[in-house]
C-alpha cells in the first residue's frame, strides 16, 4: 500500500484521480488531494457558459459523492505549504505533516498580470476562477465600460463575458495582432473586422504604462504612445504562469522560463514527484490546454499501475473554439514557421472569412492552417495533418468551398489509429470496436461507453460520421420505429402524411402500418392531421385517435374530472371577463386557480358538465384555450411600454397578435412563448419555445428555452427585427420545428438534436439554406386561415356533444367522483376520505 | 346467460370506448372496427380508482387488443383483463353481444 498526495483539485487533477480509480489504484492505495479553491473541481473551459446562466453546480466535474465513495481524502479550502523531499512529507496550510510514498503536482497555472503601476486598483481583475467571475459580476453592475488586457484566445473569451454583462467592451493587446500565438497576421486582421463589428473596441500595439483614477469614469488607462483609454472594470487576461512556487522552494528543477520541468514520464527531478497540467514543463514548454493537461494524467496514472506505458512527447495544440461568436481554429504550425513550408490563403472580403493553409515543401502533407469565420472544414483538416493524409493535386482544394463530395475526407480515408478525440484520447479504431463488439448504434451510447465526444465536444460530427460510416458498412438499420405499428419515425410519418395527402388513420395505417395502433401512434397521427390538415379533432374518424385531453378538450386530472381553460390572449383580460369566468365557476362549484401562463385554470369539472360550461363561456365571447393540446398554450406578456416607465414597446399588444395568430396550432409537443417589454424581462421570455424581448430598436428573438423539469436557456437567435420580419422567422420556425422534431421533443431537445445548432437553423431560417422558407410561411398560413375554436364548433354539433356524458345508458353523473372542501373550494377526496363518504352514504 | 341490452351500436364512435352503468357497475365497453365488435372490462382504473378506463386509446399489442389508461398509460388486455404493465392486477371482463345494433353485455 502506497500514499499517492495530490497537490491540485482543478481539471487535470481531477482527472488524475478518476483515471487512478479507472485502473483500481484507489483500493489498495492511500489517495490524498489538495484543493485550494473553495469547492471541488470544474469545467474552466466552459467558463464562460458562467454568464449565460450555468451555475457553479452545472460546471462542475465531481458527481457527488464520488470522492467518500471511492474512499479518497479530498481536503477543499488547504493548501500545501511545503514539500520535505529528504523525508517524503508535505506540510498543509493548518501546519499538518503528512507522508507521501508519490507526490503529483498538479498546481496548474495563474494569470498573468503585466507589472504595471495600478495593476492591484479597486476594478482590476483576473479570469480564472468562479470567483473571479462573481467580482466581475459584481464589480460591472456600476460599470459602464469594460477593458481586457490581453488580445490572445482567454483575454477574447474574458471580452466575451465583459460584453455580455452589458458593458462597452475594449480589449487591449502588446502585440501588433490579435492571438499572436496562434494565427498569423492576415488571420490577425481578419479577425480583429469581425470583432469590431461586433462593436468591440481592439487596440493593438498598445503597451499599458500605468493605471490611475480617470476623470470621467474609475481608472485612466495610459499607453506607452501616450494614448489614454478611460474604463471602469480592468481585466487581465494575458497569458498563463505555471504555479511552480513549492516546486521550486523545494529545490525541483525548473524550466529556463518557469514550470516544473519534466521528462516523457511526466517524472520531475526527484522520482518520487510527478507533475501534469499547467504546472509542468516539457522540453521547454508549457502547455495551456486542458487535453494535453489529460494525456499527462494517464501517463502518471498508467505508472503508477505499472502497465504498458505511453510516453508524454509533446502534444498538438491544434485548437477551435467560438470567440465572441467568431469561429477561429488553429492547426499544426500555423505561423507557417517550418522550414520550407508554403502556404494557401482564400481571403473572402464579402463574408469576412479567411482560410489559409501551411503545406510542405513538395505541396504534399499539411503542416497548419487558420481558419476564421467559418470551420467547418476543421475536422478534416486536422486528421490530414496528424495522418499524414496525402493531399490533393491541388491542395488548396481543402479550403475551397465544397463542390463535390470526393474532397471531403469520409471517415475510411482514416487510419484506425486515428486520435478522434483528443480530450479523452479515443481513436477512430475505439469506436469501430465498441460498434462492432459491444452492438452500439448510437451517439449517445458510444459516448458514455468511450467518452468520446464528452470533454469539449469538437469532435462529435466526426465522430457520428463514423458511426454512421461503420453501421451502414455492417449492414445495421437503426431501428427509430415509432412503435410495433409504424416502421417509420414521426418526421418520416409526417412527410408521408403531408406528400400522399392522408387525412385518416385508417388510410395510414392501410399504407404504410400494421395492426390496430396504439397509444403512441394514434395520437402522433392525430397531431400531424392536426399540424398539416387542421380538420377538427373530434370528426368521426379521428376522434378515436386523440389522447383524452383532446377528446374531450380539458386536461383530465387524477379523478377523472376535467379542467376548463379559457384563452387570454397575452394575460389581457376585461373586468367583465373576470366576472363570467368568476360567475361560471361558482355556478359549476369549479376550483379556481391563476396560472403561470397569466389565466384562470377551472377544475374539477364532470365530462357531462363540459358543454354547458363552454357554451357559456362562448356565449360570453371566450374561445378555447387549447391548455390540453400539444399546441400553443399562451403568449405571456409583461405591461409593455403602454404603462410601464421602462417598456420599450408594446407588448401586450404583440403577445396578444402573436397568440391570436398560432392558437390552436398542433405540434409535436406543447409550445409556449413570451413577449417583454424591455431587457428587464418580466415575462421571462427566455425560458420559453419562443420569446421576443422589446429592444429601443425593434425586437429580439429568442428560441429554444425550457422551463420545467430540464430548464434550459433560450438561444438569442436574432437582434433588432422589424415585426414583420419578426413573425416571418416564426412561422418558419415553428413549421421547421412541426416538419423535423421528434414526438414529444419540445423545442430546446430538439435544438440540441439539430445537427449544427443554433447556427443551422439560422440558416435553414434566415437564409433559407433549404429553399423551404416559402413552403414553411404557406404551411403556417393555411393552419392559421382555418383555424376555427375547436369548443365552438364542438358545442353547435349535436353529433360530437353526443359523446360528452359518463354512462352511455343513464343521464346521471359519475357517482365515483368525490369532492372535499379546504380553503374555501372543492378539491378531490383522499382515499381515506372516499372510503368515509362512501361508508356514510351507504349507511 | 342473461343479456342487458346497454345501447346501440351507433352509440359508441368506432375504435372509441364508452362506460356503460348497471346496478353499481362502472363498465367499459369498446367498438373494435377492425374486427367488428365490442369488449367490456371494468371502467374503475385501478390505479388511480377513478371511472376513466372507457376513455383510454385502443391499441393493439402483437395481435391483442389493448386500451391504454388515460392517466398512467397502463395497458390492459381486453380479452382476458390483464394489465400488461402490472402482473398482480387483472380486470373483470364481461361477455357482449351485437344483435340488430344492439349491443348487450352479461354480469353473469
Amino acid at each position: 500500500m502506497s500514499t499517492y498526495i495530490i497537490i491540485g483539485n482543478g481539471m487535470v487533477g481531477h482527472r488524475f484521480v478518476e483515471e487512478l480509480v479507472s485502473k483500481n489504484l484507489h483500493i489498495d492505495n492511500n489517495i490524498i488531494v489538495f484543493g485550494e479553491e473553495p469547492r471541488s473541481a470544474y469545467d474552466r473551459v466552459q467558463l464562460s457558459s458562467y454568464f449565460n446562466g450555468t451555475t457553479a453546480n452545472e460546471l462542475s466535474l465531481v458527481t457527488p459523492g464520488y470522492y467518500e465513495e471511492n474512499s479518497i481524502e479530498l481536503r477543499i479550502k488547504e493548501r500545501v505549504t511545503a514539500i520535505n523531499r529528504e523525508t517524503q512529507t508535505v506540510t498543509s496550510d493548518n501546519g499538518e505533516i503528512i507522508p507521501y510514498d508519490t507526490l503529483i503536482l498538479a498546481t496548474g497555472s495563474v494569470p498573468f498580470v503585466p507589472p504595471i503601476s495600478g495593476n492591484d486598483r479597486e476594478g482590476c481583475f483576473v479570469y480564472r476562477t468562479i470567483e473571479d467571475l462573481e467580482a466581475i459580476t459584481s464589480h460591472a453592475k456600476n460599470s459602464k465600460i469594460g477593458t481586457v488586457v490581453g488580445g490572445g484566445l482567454l483575454g477574447l473569451e474574458a471580452a466575451n463575458a465583459l460584453q455580455n454583462l452589458g458593458l462597452e467592451t475594449h480589449v487591449v493587446e502588446f502585440a501588433p495582432r490579435l492571438m499572436a500565438v496562434q494565427i498569423n497576421d492576415h488571420a490577425g486582421e481578419c479577425l480583429r473586422n469581425k470583432i469590431e463589428s461586433l462593436g468591440v473596441g481592439i487596440h493593438t500595439s498598445k503597451a499599458t504604462s500605468e493605471i490611475t483614477d480617470g476623470k470621467n469614469r474609475i481608472h485612466k488607462m495610459v499607453f506607452a504612445d501616450g494614448e489614454e483609454l478611460e474604463t471602469d472594470c480592468i481585466v487581465f487576461s494575458a497569458g498563463i504562469r505555471p504555479r511552480d512556487e513549492l516546486a521550486k522552494s523545494c529545490g525541483l528543477d525548473l524550466g529556463e522560463r518557469g514550470g516544473i520541468a519534466i521528462d516523457k514520464h511526466c517524472r520531475t527531478s526527484d522520482p518520487h514527484i510527478y507533475a501534469i497540467g499547467e504546472c509542468a514543463c516539457w522540453n521547454g514548454k508549457i502547455f495551456g490546454l486542458v487535453a494535453p493537461g489529460y494525456h499527462m494524467a494517464r501517463i502518471v496514472a498508467e505508472r503508477l499501475d505499472h502497465c504498458e506505458e505511453t510516453l508524454f512527447k509533446g502534444f498538438d495544440m491544434s485548437t477551435k473554439l467560438k470567440l465572441l461568436g467568431v469561429d477561429v481554429a488553429s492547426i499544426g504550425d500555423a505561423q507557417a514557421a517550418r522550414r520550407g513550408a508554403r502556404t494557401f490563403a482564400i481571403n473572402n472580403e464579402i463574408d469576412g472569412s479567411y482560410a489559409r493553409i501551411v503545406v510542405s515543401k513538395n505541396l504534399k502533407y499539411l503542416w497548419g492552417a487558420v481558419l476564421i469565420g467559418d470551420c467547418s472544414t476543421y475536422d478534416m483538416l486536422l486528421q490530414m495533418m496528424k495522418n499524414r493524409i496525402p493531399l490533393p493535386s491541388n491542395p488548396q482544394d481543402v479550403i475551397l468551398p465544397a463542390t463535390s463530395e470526393e474532397q471531403s475526407l469520409g471517415p475510411d480515408a482514416l487510419p484506425d489509429d486515428a486520435t478522434i478525440c483528443s480530450c479523452h484520447n479515443v481513436t477512430k479504431g475505439d469506436i469501430v470496436d465498441a460498434i462492432k463488439n459491444d452492438g452500439i448504434v448510437d451517439l449517445p451510447s458510444l459516448k458514455s461507453c468511450t467518452k468520446v465526444a464528452t470533454g469539449c465536444g469538437g469532435c462529435a460530427t466526426l465522430t457520428k460520421k463514423i458511426l454512421d460510416n461503420e453501421l451502414e458498412k455492417q449492414g445495421i438499420a437503426v431501428d427509430t420505429s415509432l412503435c410495433e405499428h409504424f416502421a417509420y419515425t414521426r418526421q418520416e410519418l409526417y412527410h408521408l402524411i403531408r406528400t400522399e395527402q392522408i387525412h385518416s388513420f385508417g388510410e395510414l395505417l392501410e399504407k404504410h402500418g400494421t395492426g390496430l395502433g396504439c397509444e403512441i401512434c394514434k395520437p402522433t397521427a392525430a397531431s400531424i392531421f392536426a399540424s398539416c390538415w387542421n380538420e377538427h379533432l373530434l370528426d368521426t374518424d379521428k376522434a378515436g385517435l386523440q389522447d383524452t385531453n383532446d377528446y374531450y378538450l380539458g386536461n383530465m386530472q387524477k379523478d377523472g374530472t376535467y379542467s376548463v381553460v379559457p384563452r387570454v390572449p397575452g394575460g389581457e383580460i376585461t373586468p367583465d371577463g373576470l366576472i363570467t369566468i368568476g360567475t361560471i365557476a361558482k355556478k359549476y362549484n369549479l376550483y379556481t386557480k391563476i396560472t403561470g401562463g397569466q389565466r384562470v385554470d377551472m377544475f374539477g369539472a364532470r365530462v357531462d358538465q363540459l358543454p354547458p360550461i363552454w357554451k357559456e363561456l362562448i356565449d360570453a365571447g371566450f374561445e378555447t384555450g387549447h391548455a390540453y393540446g400539444k399546441s400553443l398554450r399562451t403568449v405571456k406578456s409583461c405591461v409593455g411600454s403602454t404603462w410601464c416607465r421602462y417598456g420599450q414597446q408594446d407588448s401586450v399588444g404583440l403577445a396578444i397578435e402573436l397568440e391570436n395568430r398560432y392558437k390552436g396550432l398542433r405540434s409535436p409537443h406543447k409550445l409556449k412563448m413570451a413577449v417583454s417589454g424591455c431587457t428587464r424581462e418580466c415575462s421571462e421570455a427566455q425560458s420559453k419555445d419562443l420569446g421576443v424581448i422589446a429592444t429601443e430598436n425593434g425586437y429580439n428573438m429568442y428560441v429554444c428555452g425550457n422551463g420545467g423539469m430540464r430548464p434550459r436557456h433560450a438561444d438569442l437567435f436574432a437582434e433588432d427585427l422589424d415585426k414583420d420580419t419578426l413573425i416571418r422567422y416564426i412561422d418558419r420556425f415553428f413549421m421547421f420545428y412541426i416538419r423535423t422534431a421528434d414526438k414529444l421533443q419540445r423545442t430546446s431537445v430538439w435544438m440540441e438534436s439539430l445537427d449544427g445548432g443554433l447556427e443551422y437553423l439560422r440558416k435553414v431560417v434566415m437564409h433559407d439554406s433549404l429553399n423551404i422558407c416559402s413552403q414553411l410561411e404557406e404551411e403556417m398560413s393555411y393552419v392559421i386561415d382555418s383555424y376555427e375554436c375547436e369548443w365552438k364548433a364542438t358545442i353547435n354539433d349535436p353529433e360530437k356533444i353526443k359523446r360528452f356524458r359518463h354512462f352511455v345508458n343513464s343521464d346521471e353523473s359519475d357517482n365515483n367522483v368525490l369532492f372535499v372542501e379546504e380553503r374555501g373550494q372543492i378539491r378531490p377526496a383522499t382515499a381515506d376520505e372516499r372510503e368515509l363518504q362512501l361508508a356514510n352514504t351507504s349507511a | 346467460m342473461k343479456w342487458k341490452k346497454i345501447c346501440s351500436l351507433d352509440d359508441i364512435v368506432p375504435d372509441t370506448g364508452v362506460c356503460a352503468q348497471i346496478d353499481d357497475k362502472h363498465i367499459a365497453l369498446f367498438r373494435l372496427a377492425a374486427t367488428d365488435e365490442v369488449l367490456a372490462i371494468d371502467n374503475i382504473d385501478p390505479f388511480s380508482r377513478s371511472s376513466v378506463l372507457s376513455r383510454g386509446l385502443i391499441g393493439s399489442v402483437g395481435g391483442t387488443p389493448t386500451v391504454a389508461s388515460p392517466l398512467h398509460k397502463q395497458r390492459f388486455d381486453l380479452r382476458s383483463g390483464h394489465c400488461l404493465d402490472d402482473e398482480s392486477i387483472t380486470l373483470t371482463t364481461y361477455a357482449t353481444r351485437i344483435s340488430k345494433d344492439a349491443v348487450s353485455i352479461s354480469l353473469a
